[in-house]
């Protein structure tokens, strides 16, 4: 989604004015942003450039609104030390706030370093240069003679100081430089340095506020039942039965009578409620689809027309004058998403406005839809962003905020929705199912000749953003790990033959594009790596040789895993090679198989370029995690249908690793860099499967192709061994 | 002619009545409502008429019987076109105590019409009163699918004729009051014997080795004659009638599957006196000796946080299962976790326990449902949970389990 | 009406017998620190102290406590050196990232060093599966509790 997510940042920040006018109004925003949250009391400066919020008050209270949701990746510490770094604050100085819509920003895509590295460091310079001129001015000297540290400016030669506080209201009159001077790297004080997050403190005490604790006055909470098959609607329901169960308020069908609600006192009362019901179901066109229909339809698409977008040189013909050829087919299931917190949302719908809590990846889409469903103008929605318990792509569809507001309109209390585990995951919207068949043109060294790549699978930013796909109905998410490559070859061609799955909705994951991708070619270079006899490590160097960043992780994890020493007895290893979310990353893997269902990870080796380090040890944390929640899907998830209904419903039958499989070790490096940051998010998920993929390879003698690793279609051929 | 006969059950009845939740008096012309709930209940009617979370009565529950094919309950709230409705009493009554439906219709043995026999014509039309009651449903099970020749009904008349129904019999004088009450709870309503006792060539149950257990639809319906090594004869009274009633026995572990649902919808809804009364039947029956025996206990240390972790199945064990029954076994959060002690930890080579760690099972105790998710067709495969099998029969007990059992359990019929 | 002790506090609440504590802390007494995940003790997000041993809020119903005492994230007492050495121990290595999961795992770890004062990754893995984070936190929460044991000691 990387494309497709970049081109929805438009510039669409604004800044903000509190009540109370003691505000320093710092930094700039477009009006139509300001009329859009219905805080803003008197006209700002004209807009200057993309940014975000400070808020500092006369009483020196220090906010910063910030434009990336926190859903576990770090980013509330990351952005504060942005702008701390340049504003001249302390981290424990300042209090977070999540940005309205309007001035949020879509949350996904590992995009938030990205995209905030340069705006949200010259909001902190821009303030600072206006404080700082604030200050120099009462004093009457000059403003190169001030210093600023933890919000006070200093005059040295005086012995003067004052807080930003003491000069806000003075500081929000003076115009705000254009382009303020930034800080050179090695005077960063707080970038780079590994910083405690800023939210841990609040979590660890079971303080921190999610959507699901969302407490209003008056709330009632209800749970929902929608039609288990995708397209169906509501045959009959037993009413009385519901109602009658101590607690429950009110049974409430959306208009489309395609889902059901029980209100209660309390999410008990809700739930034995919506159990009494016994709710019955047209389950409409859907009801014949299966996992086989889908992974036939996705097999069949491996032949026939395809969208080619950028072939570069003749692949085909290449192929065809080459020494030899390989080709294998990998195929990934539908995979669903399962956060921790499950998906909720509370809203209260009121003649004259509406407000809505939730966590949200996407603000302004949540606000747009309250704003449709309620046919309230959107400055009278407003929507309280929350702590998200989970993102991983989730919380980048907003239809549990729609069908809160279906719900939420039919009655006069506030109304929270919290769906079962159950719900959360027969009714996610799934990652997609994808077949893959590559080829290679080879010479007499098994080195390659050219790259043939068809993709069969859903364009998931046809519904989520239209706009974004092709005139030529391409999804360049797709293009991650396979188009955009550390490698380099002669010849190149991949194909896109679109296939969208029946019967269920696809979406974005913890990296679509890239996580698919890299486990096919990853997977692939390894084959060609085996076929050619080649060590693994330097098959890959030679085909990213033009890419120095790419060579140097490689390089530098074989050196950390011990790559070139020999294998612990009954062990093995199997290493990949990424380029993916603008970062590079090389990984390397130590497992034991003791039996053909059971991996035991020892130890992952990780090495990441990610540009510019925000902050370390969070870039590390999230490597770490991220390769455990990929592991978790690479060996054991798969989202499967009957009749069109899932099969999966809770954390009995959708495993999830625990800590007693996960890696015992992970060491991640980071390499110093001062290019620009890249993204962290979903780097590590997307290693996970290939990296294991390529070890398990190495432990068994012959690869699986097929994800889930441990799935029974993989375990039964091993039987037939 | 029946008269007499049944008259006795219900005089136990009011004997017992002392401590009984219902009011019962002497025999009485106008059928009882609530004495007829009682039966029902005794006689487990809605578990076999009900799909699992479905309407009550309403029928649709499948029953495979090996080798002839599926019968389907029917419907027996009272509604007038799907239901039993427009039967009369004594077209209900011919039915339940017979097999014998309007039509000529006979029944197959999935309905236990032998054992209801000994139920008094008046009894059963106390049933038919309490069920006219339920709320009516307009469900229409599925039809049966038999296999040619078990699809001709009139077969049972010469199944009848060597298994067939049983009547009312006389009280055994010799015999306490407890104890020919017992009999009548165990052999009438209560249909132990058609799980516990094997059946013979001819489906019909085995008299020479009464319940010394089989298996009854993939599940190993336990030995619950008083064999002190294979069946009941280790329990204390109190053991065995705290089991029957709530479904859980410290040191014994608690009813899951087919019995927790015998459990839910039956037993626990009968008085202490008739749990004893069984008690007393169970314990002074004809003690039979099986080979599906429970190995011998092994006893981690109560209170030890730590399972190994070397194997699979202990790891699994450890994630998965030690949530409710901790690592020592003994329960996390509910009694009813406590499987210290159970028979299904190592008992017919762990058949039950794959099982129930396959399906899960649900037991309704008397503040509320007590849940065991089953852990089969999702993301862990047959082999995983085989392995926590394996782990739970060697870490609980001294049982060597062997994976081509645990297969075929796991198989099913 | 059942009576519960909730961190030193007696709550009378009048709820069905089969509700799950976890809703009674959460929509009822207004604890929401101990979160829902699962609703079948699968991923341990729900635990509290049912009289200083961890358990799954989620599938404990009000009618089993009895007068047990139950202490909630919440209520955990900071003057104890166990308690404090693991709350220290999780932000000192920034053991949370989307946090969702991690009172539960506070909980279960507090409940482990309670019992076995210095755990081997054995003992830590045996009392801590159950406990789920999908963010995938499992090395620092293993490596905070081996932290806390040494300075709780």
């Amino acid at each position: 989604m990387t494309r497709a997510e970049k081109n929805l940042h438009t510039g669409r920040r604004g800044i903000l004015l509190g009540g109370g006018g003691l505000l320093l109004a710092t930094l700039w925003p477009a009006a139509s942003s300001r009329a859009a949250t219905g805080m803003l009391v008197e006209d700002a400066p004209a807009p200057f450039a993309p940014n975000t919020y400070i808020r500092i008050t006369p009483d020196n209270r220090i906010t910063l609104i910030l434009p990336n949701i926190e859903m576990g990746q770090g980013i509330y510490t990351s952005s504060v030390m942005l702008i701390a770094e340049e504003l001249g604050v302390d981290l424990a100085q300042v209090e977070m706030e999540a940005a309205p819509p309007g001035s949020a920003e879509i949350t996904g895509g590992s995009m938030s370093i990205m995209t905030e590295w340069m705006p949200l460091r010259q909001a902190g310079a821009a303030a600072r240069t206006v404080l700082v001129q604030a200050a120099a001015t009462r004093w009457g000297v000059g403003p190169e003679s001030c210093a600023v540290g933890s919000g006070i400016i200093t005059h040295a030669p005086s012995g003067r100081t004052l807080t930003f506080g003491d000069v806000a209201v003075d500081a929000s009159k003076l115009p705000l430089p254009k382009e303020p001077p930034l800080k050179a790297a090695t005077d960063y004080r707080l970038i780079g340095k590994p910083q405690h997050r800023l939210d841990s403190a609040v979590k660890v005490e079971g303080a921190a506020v999610f959507g699901i604790d969302v407490r209003v006055p008056g709330q009632k909470i209800g749970t929902v039942a929608a039609c288990p098959v995708v397209g169906g609607t509501l045959r009959g329901l037993n009413r009385d039965a519901a109602m009658a169960v101590r607690g429950v308020v009110a049974v409430l069908v959306t208009d489309a009578k395609d889902a059901v609600c029980v209100v209660g006192e309390h999410y008990w009362a809700a739930r034995k409620g919506l159990q009494a019901l016994r709710v019955e179901w047209n389950v409409g066109p859907n009801g014949d689809v299966n996992t086989r229909t889908i992974y036939d339809q996705l097999h069949e698409g491996l032949k026939g027309p395809a969208i080619v977008p950028s072939p570069k040189g003749d692949a085909e013909s290449a192929i065809a004058k080459s020494h030899a050829s390989y080709s294998a087919i990998y195929q990934q299931p539908l995979l669903a998403h399962a956060p921790m917190e499950p998906i909720n949302c509370t809203a209260h719908v009121r003649p004259d406005g509406c407000d809505v809590w939730t966590g949200t990846q996407v603000a302004d889409r949540a606000r747009d839809t309250a704003s449709e469903i309620t046919g309230l103008p959107k400055e009278k929605i407003t929507l309280h962003s929350q702590y998200i318990g989970g993102g991983f792509g989730r919380r980048l569809e907003h239809e549990y905020v729609t069908q809160c507001l279906h719900f939420a309109k039919q009655v006069n209390y506030p109304l929270k929705i919290v769906w079962s585990r159950e719900e959360d995951i027969t009714r996610d919207r799934y990652r997609p199912a994808y077949v893959d068949e590559v080829t290679a043109g080879l010479n007499e060294k098994g080195r390659v000749t050219a790259i043939k790549h068809r993709v069969v699978g859903p364009a998931v930013v046809a519904r989520w953003d239209p706009p974004e796909l092709t005139k030529e109905g391409y999804d360049e998410d797709l293009s991650v790990a396979t188009l955009v490559t550390p490698y380099s070859y002669d010849a190149y061609r991949l194909e896109f033959a679109r296939r969208e799955a029946p019967g269920v909705i696809t979406a974005w994951w913890r990296g679509v594009g890239g996580t698919r991708g890299l486990f096919v070619v990853e997977g692939f270079i390894d084959e060609l790596a085996e076929r050619a006899g080649v060590d693994k490590v330097a098959y890959r160097r030679e085909l990213a040789k033009a890419n120095p960043r790419a060579v140097a992780v490689l390089d530098q994890v074989a050196k950390d895993a011990g790559w070139d020493t020999p294998v612990p007895n009954g062990r093995a290893r199997g290493v990949a090679l990424q380029f993916a979310f603008g970062s590079y990353m090389a990984s390397i893997a130590e497992i034991e198989m003791p039996a053909p269902d059971t991996v035991l990870i020892h130890r992952v080796t990780a090495v990441v370029d990610c540009g510019q380090v925000v902050n370390p040890d969070q870039v590390i944390s999230q490597i770490e995690g991220g390769l455990i929640f990929g592991f978790s899907a690479a060996l054991y998830n798969e989202i499967t249908l009957e009749n069109g209904r899932v099969q999966e419903s809770n954390f009995n039958t959708w495993r999830v690793m625990r800590m007693n499989e996960a890696p015992r070790r992970i060491d991640v490096r980071l390499m110093d860099s001062r290019e620009d940051p890249g993204g962290i998010g979903e780097v590590g998920t997307a290693a996970a499967a290939p990296v294991l993929a390529n070890a398990m390879a190495a432990a068994q003698g012959h690869r699986y192709r097929t994800l889930p690793l441990l799935s029974p279609r993989n375990l039964e051929k091993e039987a037939v061994r | 002619m029946m008269r007499h006969g049944l008259s006795r059950p219900s005089f136990l009845l009011a004997l017992l009545a002392g401590t009984s939740l219902m009011s019962v008096g002497p025999a009485q012309a106008a059928p009882s409502v609530e004495r007829g709930e009682y039966l029902a209940r005794a006689a487990d009617c809605e578990a076999c008429h009900t799909v699992p979370g479905g309407v009550p009565f309403a029928g649709g529950r499948a029953f495979p019987v090996p080798g002839m094919g599926v019968i389907y309950a029917p419907n027996i709230t009272p509604d007038p076109d799907h239901g039993i409705g427009k039967w009369t009493d004594d077209e209900f009554v011919r039915s339940v105590r017979e097999g014998v439906s309007p039509g000529w219709k006979h029944l197959y043995p999935a309905m236990p019409y032998p054992a209801y026999a000994r139920m008094s014509v008046d009894e059963v039309k106390d049933i038919r009163a309490w069920l006219a009651t339920v709320p009516p449903s307009a469900n229409t099970p599925s039809p049966n699918h038999l296999k040619f020749p078990f699809s001709i009904r009139a077969m049972m008349v010469g199944w009848n004729l060597l298994n067939g129904p049983a009547s009312s019999y006389p009280d055994d004088p010799q015999k306490s009051a407890e104890w020919n009450r017992g009999r009548y709870l165990v052999e009438g309503p209560g249909h132990c014997a058609d799980c516990h006792s094997p059946r013979t060539l001819t489906y019909g149950l085995s008299a020479d080795r009464a319940f010394a257990g089989t298996v009854v639809n993939g599940l190993r319906a336990y030995n619950i004659s008083p064999d002190k090594s294979s069946g009941i004869g280790g329990w204390s009274d109190e053991a065995l009638a705290q089991y029957l009633s709530t479904g859980h026995a410290d040191g014994h572990g608690t009813a899951s599957a087919d019995m927790a649902e015998v459990i839910s919808f039956s037993l626990h809804y009968l008085t202490p006196a008739d749990i004893h009364a069984m008690v007393v039947y169970l314990h002074d029956l004809k003690p039979q000796s099986s080979d599906d025996a429970a190995s011998p206990p092994r006893k981690p240390a109560a209170g030890d946080d730590t399972l190994p972790q070397a194997t699979k199945g202990a790891r699994l064990f450890a994630s998965t299962c030690a949530g409710c029954h901790l690592p020592d076994g003994s329960g996390r959060q509910s009694p009813f976790a406590n499987i210290i002690g159970s028979r299904t930890l190592s008992a017919d080579g762990g058949r039950n326990l794959v099982r129930i760690i396959m399906n899960g099972s649900t037991l309704t105790t008397a503040s509320g449902n007590q849940i065991m998710p089953g852990f089969a067709g999702g993301n862990l495969s047959q082999r995983d949970l085989n392995d926590i099998a394996a782990f739970v029969m060697t870490h609980f007990t001294e049982a060597t389990p062997s994976e081509d059992k645990l297969n075929a359990a796991a198989k099913g019929p | 009406m059942q009576t519960l002790r909730v961190n030193g506090q007696t709550h009378t609440v009048d709820v069905d017998p089969d509700t799950p504590l976890l809703w009674v802390l959460r929509d009822i007494i207004g604890l929401d620190g101990t979160k829902f995940g699962c609703g079948i003790a699968q991923c341990g997000v729900c635990t509290v102290h049912l009289d200083g041993r961890p358990v799954r809020a989620c599938a404990l119903q009000v009618s089993q406590i009895g007068d047990g005492a139950i202490t909630t994230i919440e209520g955990l007492d900071d003057a104890d050196p166990i308690v404090h050495a693991v709350k220290k121990a999780w932000i000192d290595l920034d053991v949370v990232q989307c946090g969702y999961c991690q009172p539960g795992q506070v909980m279960a770890a507090v409940g482990l060093l309670k019992t076995v004062k210095n755990p081997t990754d054995d003992q830590i893995d045996s009392a801590m599966s159950g406990n789920m984070c999908r963010c995938g936190t499992y090395m620092r929460i293993r490596k905070a509790i081996h932290l806390a044991a040494g300075e709780a000691v």
